[in-house]
């Protein structure tokens, strides 16, 4: 199996006296879709916020291609290369698909204006790389696209960078089947591009289905990350309420101790 | 491009057109278009009834003149409104500025450009200072934009009245009076306009083509999507107070030679005059939408009305009247062109009455 792209090691973060993620160990490989499950509350959000930079880690280790790195802030983790789609899609209504891509990171001409031109023709190309048929004009305003063309956005303004891993927080919770559809082959097509790809979801037939591995959190402890393969729906169900099935997951102790 | 290599599936062959409605829209998106309408309607009709005293280079200047300064306030304040937050205290810190400018300029005694500079430098500082004080308690602070510069508005006139014991200054220097205030650039161009159009066309050019201008109207919209790019939005909402009270200095020192005097009791409405006139030209009281040319056309409507309800001799107080009932229809219109986009939720809550990060 290749190197992980991006891995946690014994990742710990409070917010305060609320202990949210116990010593989580994460792998993210490049090409493959990892599904990160876990019930309500489990720590999948703090920690795909700790890995923007949102939140800093108290203590453990973040590797990025097998280097140790320290994460302060939503730009040093998109200079790593390291992008989120947010369950809330974050984007601004009131400025246009283009606009919505590249803000924060706007190009510019020779003087200092913003090179419009480029922006929209990059924007279209990614669009077109992800075979995104459904929008019509790259300066649309993102408040006239339906649901589905909006995560649509939101995932090619990740994917815009060069980055290397994504991270998806539900991105199919409030779509309809076909667009649940669109979005889900989306999010394999990344992976096929050889990018790592981190999947929250609560769906279990979309775990299944898009992804390679599924790493299970049970009340901020990392209960198993298993291959798709090897696993069941029945499984991942058990490792997400009880934090163990069978002989993987947690030790009783361990799930006691989260308790 | 990360994925530019990756063959599209059959089904998926990529047809991103962009055609070019996309221009369209984007003027279109410029409601001030129909607020353009209303004021070439208003101008055409009191060019008619008459015809010989309305649009004459002699009156348009002087439609102009009274716009100017309204219109330099009025850059600051579309920067403001777009974000979400008001700005009450810009006819405060305008007389503030005013006074102060006029004290230092009066202690320097001299007549000529050196000592307008200085004043124009003393004012513009007093309303930056303001300005700053403004952001950092909206953004740092959390406190609501309208009470925060509710109590500025109030903070500043206090402190004018301080200075001055109340009574008006009179003694700006002749320079500042008569090139700046009444003198004209070339034939009958009057300096004031040519200073308020270039501050209106660099308020232009910021807004909309630069990344200032784009994190404005960002942030106005969706201020936590900003804040997870890695926008810094505290630190933009300073800038955009600051940058308002700094234009609403600069507009005392206009102020101060075009009424020769400080004016400590004629400004209790320039905020709201100008509040209007922004709303009354497209820009958005929910934030995230709006433009500066919208913001002009806005603070034209109420002087060409006055102007012309006193040529034809319908109580100028009509003017009030009108604008009022303008103000609102347009503020209504936008309220319903919102609640459809979300889905016909009705209520929405302004966003300056909240503290930040409260966007419904």
């Amino acid at each position: 199996m290749a190197e992980p792209i991006l891995e946690l090691r014994g990742v710990n973060k409070s917010f305060g006296p609320v202990h949210v993620l116990h010593d989580v160990d994460l792998h993210i490989y490049p090409g493959e879709v990892t599904a990160l499950v876990g019930d309500n509350g489990a720590g999948k959000s703090t920690l795909v916020k700790c890995l923007a930079g949102i939140y800093s880690i108290d203590s453990g280790e973040v590797l990025f291609e097998g280097k140790p790195v320290h994460i302060h802030g939503p730009a040093e983790a998109a200079a790593l290369g390291i992008e989120i789609v947010y369950q809330d899609l974050a984007l601004c209504d009131n400025l246009d698909i283009v606009q919505n891509m590249f803000l924060g990171r706007e190009l510019h001409s020779r003087f200092g204006a913003l090179d419009e031109g480029t922006m929209e023709r990059k924007a279209r190309e990614t669009l077109a790389s992800l075979s995104v048929r459904t929008v019509k004009s790259v300066r649309q305003l993102v408040a006239s696209l339906s649901g589905g063309q909006r995560q649509t956005v939101a995932i090619a303004k990740a994917v815009l960078w060069n980055s290397r891993v994504v991270f998806l927080d539900e991105p199919t919770a409030a779509l309809g089947v076909a667009q649940t559809r669109q979005v889900l082959d989306l999010v394999r097509r990344l992976a096929d591009a050889g990018l790592g790809v981190g999947l929250i979801s609560h769906n279990m037939n979309d775990v299944m289905e898009v992804s390679d591995h599924v790493a299970a959190l049970y009340l901020g402890r990392m209960a198993a990350e298993v291959p798709s393969g090897q696993t069941s729906v029945s499984q991942v169900v058990e490792l997400i309420t009880t934090g163990r099935s069978g002989d993987i997951g947690l030790s009783t102790a361990a799930a006691n101790a989260s308790m | 491009m990360t994925l530019a290599d990756t063959t599209p599936t059959a089904a998926g062959t990529a047809a991103v057109e962009d055609v070019p409605a996309g221009r369209w829209q984007r003027i279109a998106r410029i409601q001030a278009l129909q607020i353009v309408l209303l004021l070439a309607v208003t101008v055409a009709i009191f060019t008619i009834l008459r015809p010989g005293t309305f649009l004459t280079p002699f009156n348009i200047r002087g439609i102009v003149q009274n716009t100017s300064i309204l219109a330099v306030l009025g850059v600051g304040m579309t920067f403001v409104i777009i974000t979400g937050g008001i700005d009450l205290s810009i006819g405060s810190v305008l007389v503030f500025s005013g006074v102060v400018a006029d004290k230092v300029m009066a202690a320097q005694g001299g007549q000529g450009w050196g000592t307008v500079l200085l004043g124009t430098l003393v004012a513009c500082g007093c309303g930056l200072g303001w300005g700053l004080l403004n952001g950092v308690l909206v953004a740092k602070a959390n406190v609501p934009p309208l009470i925060v510069t509710l109590g500025s508005l109030s903070a500043a006139l206090g402190f004018a009245q301080i200075l001055t014991k109340g009574l008006d200054l009179r003694d700006a220097p002749q320079t500042l009076v008569n090139k700046v205030g009444f003198g004209n650039i070339v034939g009958q161009v009057p300096t004031l306009a040519v200073v308020a159009g270039v501050v209106v066309l660099a308020g232009i050019v910021l807004l909309h083509r630069t990344r200032f201008g784009l994190h404005t109207y960002a942030i106005g919209s969706n201020a936590e999507a900003g804040r997870r790019v890695g926008l810094k939005v505290d630190r933009h909402l300073i800038k955009v107070y600051a940058l308002a009270g700094l234009l609403a200095g600069f507009a005392g020192i206009l102020n101060l030679g075009f009424f020769q005097s400080t004016t400590i009791g004629g400004q209790s409405n320039t905020a709201l005059n100008v509040i209007a006139g922004v709303a009354i030209g497209g820009t958005s009281l929910f934030g995230g939408v709006g433009s500066v040319f919208g913001t002009v056309i806005g603070l034209f409507i109420p002087i060409v009305l006055q102007n012309g309800f006193i040529q034809i001799n319908v109580q100028p107080f009509w003017q009030q009247v009108v604008v009022g009932a303008v103000l609102v229809t347009v503020v209504y219109v936008d309220q319903l062109r919102r609640a459809a986009a979300v889905g016909g939720r009705k209520h929405y809550r302004f966003p300056f009455l909240s503290h930040r990060g409260r966007r419904t």
